[in-house]
């Protein structure tokens, strides 16, 4: 065991964020101000990330039985505070005609990115259930924060009360593993696993568990919260939930499946393998006919992490990489669509611009702003040029190498539905009706923060779409530390 | 260093054609930069046409090409993938092709293109760009990169400037509907390039998507024919062939006259080079146990083109299905795999693309002087356009292959070579020219004789016009009276094909 500061410093990130939130709370007491909030959030994570560096020294390490440091969990906190900071960026231009206090919001924002940090760095069933929480339940509030809106508050009640339920499943799953193995460590459960796996309740624990994170990955049949929750929620919410809450749970899976590798045999992996094939069919089948570009990403969401379920079925070293690289990816793409979406709504002035008729010729009118979103829909849809097809080459590269081919045939089916959605939304961009009623960014958006935050996505997802070695050799570097 | 200018001139000249736009250029300055740029691309190819030594005598099998001019630069080394770029005789004809086909593309839209001018030249130049990759590429992975990337800017090309068709056939239907096509087979391609890779890792432990190593790699015969599909089908979308051609009419129809010369002129021919750099080198014994299949559909391909072709009713659509017909010979040469039928190819897909790029400019330019392109509505042109019909009459033969123009060399070599092998196939084939006829002519009499529907001139072709048609009208006699030109360059490109075909235990015919 390490001694009590270097343990601390392991905690550096975490730490960090909390104090901002007890930071920005006490500024709030004494002088209720956006500005200095949001600037105080910025500062906050910024830190957390510049903290990432100081922690690199002294990884893996284990603090407590609760906590592992690893170079994986450095990896995925770093994706996690990034997609942060670029929807914090969001919000203050978003939030700043809201018509109530706006201020708290940060603090919810903090606090969750708080718990996706702990459910990374999770080893233990304790800090993954409050991990878990922690992520979720500030997601209540900032889903129905545009409250006044009947979609936003329906949004958020919905998804409180699934997510209730998730939590629900996840607690009796665990438990059901704790009476079977009397470890709550991931890898305590390896030799109860490996001894009797055929037994029903450490099945249906497993299960259970699967099921719970699932639905928080959004995948089929757990979906259906998905798309309501996407569309009510406010623009820059929307984004944190499709990047921030993803990453962290799909970290999770990754690293309980890989800690604990019995866990996934049989007819299990068997599950997840459908699970995975349905995620990507039903995702891109149900956009296929959606209005609204929100519900689309919504639906685009549940396919792509339909895509990356291939790497947990799949299993290996190579997994840990694809993850890595298909969620990098994916997290700078939807954040820059996202991003535009929340540009073209902000400020707030009502239910966010989703329709797809407000999009209609922004090229002519915001040629800069409008590329970006082309970039971002290329990069869904996985055409060279853009990051999204390193993602996509990795997960069809595990798939073949696994031989999991008809998880290859699903991936290939999926992106080829897929393109018909992404495509024509980006055709919309570039006709020249004139809709009836139009929703635009406001003229200097390119000086905002947001506009310069999603314009460095949308070169940063070219760049690495024609050059990713600097992006696969970070990951590829990365390892995860054993039990 | 030279193919690197190639390759990103286009993009170039692209990005500055889409920047003066939105800046307060003279609103022609996009044209002449596009132009600019591609004649510099031709330029170049001419160069080192001039320059190179193209004659080379093959070596032995497993041989490393003799590429002329190579680059080889290290990009994504967590995969052995790099960014290699070579030229050979092969590659070279088919860049000249591109870049003059590029040239008249952009002349052909001085006029028909008014709205977005900087964008649509941007467009127009990245397609020829990505093509230029896929004709330099030898690394698997950059040849898949640019084979993708090509297909974005033709998308746009139909879906912004296309024509609404007939019927409810809206352009964005047909842009999306020759996207879904090619990138979904593209995604076949790409998971047969992985299962290669990993078939060669498995066996030496180095990742590499380099040609040259990849095509040693000894595979077992169920492996390397599954593989081998999965690039047939990629290229057989693309080419292409019959049951999978149901996005080319359309494509070809919806598109704006520069988009479907760039389509029937070079991407369509990016399949034919994808089949014989890739497809039968790196499985030859698979494609050899492939042939009578791939054959057969080509049979089928030049039947059922021209049968298609016979009952259209749009001029656009009969070019295009005629293409489908032509491409029945060029997969019947490929797969043939004689030398002689392999240079047929070759002379078959450059004429081609003459002679389908003249037509598609005249209906573009009927076009523009009586706003349809159904043929029910035209007729009796002869005399009412001034020169234009006349120039029609030389391209409607070319297409139907009469003796003195470069598709006759073309269908004769083809046919010729592959009757020692496969002599039954040839017979039948020959049977098609037959057809050929038969459209052409019908397109003929249907738009310029018959009764005309009014005497009025409708205008005779302007110089830019002119020019245009006398250049192609040029090559066209000049391909059909000296092939040798042509022939010259691949020759050493197509022994190679051919030395990989005859390594392969062929099946009893």
């Amino acid at each position: 065991m390490t001694d009590f500061s270097t343990q601390m410093l392991a905690l550096a990130p975490l730490l960090i964020l909390c104090a901002t939130v007890v930071g920005v709370m006490l500024s709030i007491a004494v002088h209720r101000h956006h500005f200095t909030a949001a600037t105080m959030t910025v500062v906050g994570l910024n830190a957390a990330l510049l903290s990432l560096l100081g922690v690199l020294q002294i990884t893996p390490i284990q603090v407590t039985p609760l906590f592992i440091i690893d170079d994986y969990s450095l990896l995925f906190g770093a994706i996690v505070l990034v997609a942060s900071l670029a929807c914090t960026t969001l919000a203050h231009a978003y939030l700043d005609t809201l018509p109530d206090r706006r201020e708290e919001f940060y603090i919810l924002l903090l606090c969750s990115a708080g718990g996706a940090l702990a459910l990374i760095a999770s080893r233990h069933f304790a800090s993954l259930f409050i991990g878990l929480e922690l992520l979720s339940v500030p997601l209540y509030g900032m889903v129905a924060y545009a409250y006044r809106d009947r979609i936003s508050l329906e949004a958020g009640l919905k998804y409180m009360v699934l997510s209730g339920a998730a939590s629900a499943f996840l607690l009796f799953g665990m438990a059901l593993l704790y009476a079977a193995s009397g470890s709550l460590e991931y890898a305590g459960l390896v030799d109860t696993l490996a001894g009797n796996s055929g037994s029903p309740w450490l099945l249906a624990g497993v299960g259970m568990m699967v099921v719970a994170l699932a639905f928080k990955l959004s995948l089929v049949p757990f979906h259906v919260w998905t798309p309501d929750v996407y569309e009510g929620a406010p623009g820059p919410v929307s984004a944190f939930l499709a990047t921030v809450s993803k990453v962290a749970v799909f970290a999770l899976l990754l690293r309980f499946f890989t800690l604990a590798p019995p866990a996934a045999n049989g007819w299990l992996l068997t599950l997840m393998g459908v699970i995975a094939m349905a995620s990507m069919l039903v995702g891109n089948l149900l956009a296929l006919r959606q209005r609204n570009v929100k519900r689309l990403l919504g639906y685009s969401s549940i396919a792509h992490l339909g895509y990356l379920m291939t790497a947990i079925v799949a299993g290996g070293t190579f997994s840990i990489e694809t993850v890595g690289i298909y969620l990098a990816t994916y997290v700078a793409t939807t954040l820059g669509a996202f991003g535009v979406v929340t540009l073209v709504s902000s400020p707030y002035s009502g239910t966010d611009a989703g329709a797809l008729h407000h999009y209609r010729g922004l090229f002519w009118r915001r040629p800069y702003l409008a590329t970006v979103f082309t970039v971002m829909m290329l990069s869904l849809a996985g055409i060279p040029m853009t990051a999204g097809f390193l993602g996509k080459f990795y997960v069809i590269a595990i798939a073949v190498q696994s031989g999991l081919w008809w998880l290859v045939g699903g991936i290939v089916l999926g992106s080829a539905i897929g393109l018909y959605y992404y495509l024509r939304m980006m055709v919309i961009l570039f006709l020249d009706e004139p809709g009836e009623s139009r929703r635009d960014a406001v003229s200097g958006w390119g000086q905002q923060s947001g506009g310069i935050m999603v314009l460095l996505l949308a070169a940063a997802v070219i760049f690495f779409g024609i050059y990713p070695q600097p992006l696969i050799s970070l990951v590829s570097a990365t390892g995860m530390a054993g039990g | 260093m030279i193919l690197c200018w190639l390759l990103f001139v286009p993009f170039i000249g692209g990005l500055l054609c889409w920047q003066l736009e939105s800046r307060h250029a003279p609103a022609q300055a996009p044209r002449w930069i596009a132009l600019l740029t591609m004649l510099l691309v031709v330029g170049l190819a001419l160069w080192l046409w001039l320059t190179g030594d193209y004659s080379l005598a093959g070596g032995a099998v497993g041989d490393a090409p003799n590429w002329a001019h190579q680059i080889r630069l290290p990009w994504i080394d967590r995969f052995g993938i790099s960014f290699h770029l070579a030229l050979d005789g092969l590659s070279l004809i088919m860049i000249m092709l591109t870049g003059f086909l590029g040239v008249l593309a952009v002349v052909c839209s001085w006029r028909e293109i008014t709205n977005r001018i900087g964008f649509f030249h941007l467009n127009l130049l990245w397609i020829i760009g990505g093509v230029v990759g896929v004709f330099l590429a030898v690394d698997l992975f950059l040849f898949f990169f640019f084979w993708e990337m090509m297909l974005v800017p033709m998308y746009f090309l139909i879906a912004l400037w296309g024509h609404s068709g007939s019927k409810g056939n809206t352009r964005i239907g047909a842009a999306i509907k020759f996207f879904i096509y090619t990138q979904a087979s593209g995604l076949l391609m790409l998971v047969s390039i992985l299962g290669l890779v990993f078939a060669h890792y498995s066996q030496t432990g180095t990742f590499t998507f380099d040609y040259m190593v990849l095509r040693e790699t000894p595979l077992t015969g169920t492996i390397a024919y599954v593989l081998m599909l999965g690039f047939f089908i990629a290229f057989a979308v693309k080419l292409p062939v019959v049951p999978l051609h149901g996005w080319l009419p359309d494509a070809h129809a919806q598109a704006p006259t520069a988009g479907s010369v760039d389509l029937a002129g070079i991407l369509l021919k990016t399949a034919a080079y994808g089949m014989l750099r890739f497809a039968i080198p790196l499985f030859p014994e698979a494609s050899a146990q492939f042939a009578p299949v791939a054959m057969a559909l080509g049979l089928i391909g030049i039947y059922y083109g021209a049968l298609l072709a016979f009952s259209q009713t749009d001029v656009k659509r009969l070019i295009a299905c005629s293409s489908i017909s032509h491409m029945g010979f060029v997969l019947i040469g490929i797969y043939s795999g004689t030398l002689l039928a392999l240079q047929g190819v070759i002379v078959q897909m450059v004429a081609h693309a003459f002679s389908a790029a003249g037509l598609f400019i005249i209906s573009g330019q009927i076009y523009e002087r009586i706003h349809t392109r159904d043929m029910r509505q035209m007729g009796g042109l002869f005399g009412r356009m001034g020169a234009l019909p006349g120039f029609a009459l030389v391209f409607v033969m070319a297409s139907l292959g009469m003796p003195g123009t470069g598709n006759f060399i073309g269908e004769f070599l083809i046919l010729f070579g592959a009757f020692d092998t496969v002599p039954w196939v040839v017979v039948a084939a020959s049977g098609g020219l037959v057809l050929a006829a038969i459209y052409s002519l019908v397109l003929m009499h249907r738009v310029y004789w018959g009764t005309p529907k009014s005497e009025a001139s409708l205008g005779g072709l302007d110089p830019r016009e002119y020019s245009m048609m006398l250049l192609l009208l040029v090559l066209t006699l000049w391909l059909g009276l000296f092939p040798n030109t042509v022939l010259d360059i691949s020759h050493t490109a197509m022994t190679e094909v051919t030395d990989w075909f005859a390594v392969a235990p062929l099946p009893s015919r």
